[in-house]
């Protein structure tokens, strides 16, 4: 088990653990909607596949929000 | 220097008993031009306080009228205002707040055809519009023209925000382009707890006039989110992407884009 840190919040998971499947694990309903941190640095779309989440990695999912007007 | 008169002494009198404000501050303050983009759930409390707090220009810019669901959360507008143009309805309410206040009214949707004309005419932007294309249009018009801005977005329970200053992390530092259209709810399609609205366009007009009076942190580099179920606020560190789009080393972005809107946005209130 490793620990990181999603959404400021600690969280034990089972390695290996790609970006894509940990996505998955926290319920994100529409991927499209969240743009993803990691370690303070954004993570492009295409490579959320590739990318193996590590001990003490931090993983931000920031989400669109596009109400206001109407 | 303005000359106060004896009246707005006593209006503006405690804003200049802050230490941090003062005489100087309310002076900057009344000197200063704000563009609020959207009459509606956020326009509507940023520019009661804007007015409220003597700024001296306010733009405001809405092609809506105002519909009976609106008024659920957009507390400028009143039940007598049904079917007439937000800005109309906003600039009487912003007048009978504060008749200091200068009021510009732009009754028409912003795009790219008309969006650096209007912004170079002000200081401070306020996003407070309700859909992505415009979201977009106003940061790369803001960061096109140099202009600083605050961006604010609400939805359901949750609000987020963060203040844009030229060189600061801009929205396509975070959200690289639009997601696809139809594949985000907006308020219309999602609702929205109406108090969440005055809780982030409060935080909006907090932020202008901390801009310009120049107190403390803004939220520069730094995307503000809450959960009203919880009351949960975070702020999360952003930074500057180089990759960005549109103020990173290499831009691809060399013009104003008017994305696609979905469809139900259009027509659902």
């Amino acid at each position: 088990m490793a620990k990181i840190t999603v959404n400021g919040e600690a969280q034990e998971v089972q390695l290996p653990l790609s970006l894509t499947e940990l996505i998955k694990q926290n319920d994100v309903q529409q991927p499209e909607m969240v743009s993803v941190q990691l370690n303070d640095d954004f993570v492009d779309r295409n490579e959320w596949d590739r990318l193996q989440i590590k001990e003490g990695d931090s993983v931000d999912f920031l989400y669109f929000m596009g109400g206001g007007s109407r | 220097m303005i000359d106060f008169t004896e009246e707005q002494i006593q209006r503006y009198s405690r804003h200049i008993l802050l230490q941090d404000v003062g005489v100087e501050g309310q002076e900057k303050i009344m000197n200063a031009r704000v563009l609020v983009v959207g009459a509606g759930g956020l326009g509507a409390p940023v520019s009661l306080y804007l007015a409220a707090a003597g700024i001296g220009t306010i733009g405001i810019v809405d092609a809506d009228v105002v519909d009976l669901s609106n008024l659920q959360r957009q507390v400028i507008h009143f039940t007598k205002d049904v079917g007439v143009p937000k800005v109309q309805s906003a600039k009487e309410k912003i007048e009978a707040i504060n008749p200091d206040v200068k009021v510009n009214t732009y009754y028409e949707f912003l795009d790219s055809s008309n969006a650096l004309d209007i912004i170079k005419e002000y200081d401070f932007v306020v996003d407070g519009t309700d859909n992505f294309p415009v979201k977009f249009l106003i940061n790369d018009a803001c960061v096109m023209a140099d202009k600083p801005f605050s961006h604010g977005g609400i939805l359901r329970f949750n609000g987020q925000t963060f203040t844009h200053l030229p060189g600061t992390a801009c929205y396509r530092c975070m959200f690289n382009e639009p997601p696809p259209a139809g594949a985000v709810p907006t308020c219309s399609q999602a609702g929205v707890l109406g108090a969440i609205a005055g809780m982030l366009g409060t935080i909006q007009a907090a932020e202008t006039l901390k801009y310009f009076t120049g107190i403390g942190e803004l939220l520069t580099n730094r995307l503000l989110t809450f959960d009203a179920k919880t009351m949960q606020f975070r702020t999360v560190l952003v930074e500057h992407r180089d990759s960005c789009p549109i103020c990173g080393q290499a831009p691809t972005i060399d013009h104003l884009i008017d994305y696609e809107q979905a469809a139900c946005d259009l027509k659902n209130h």
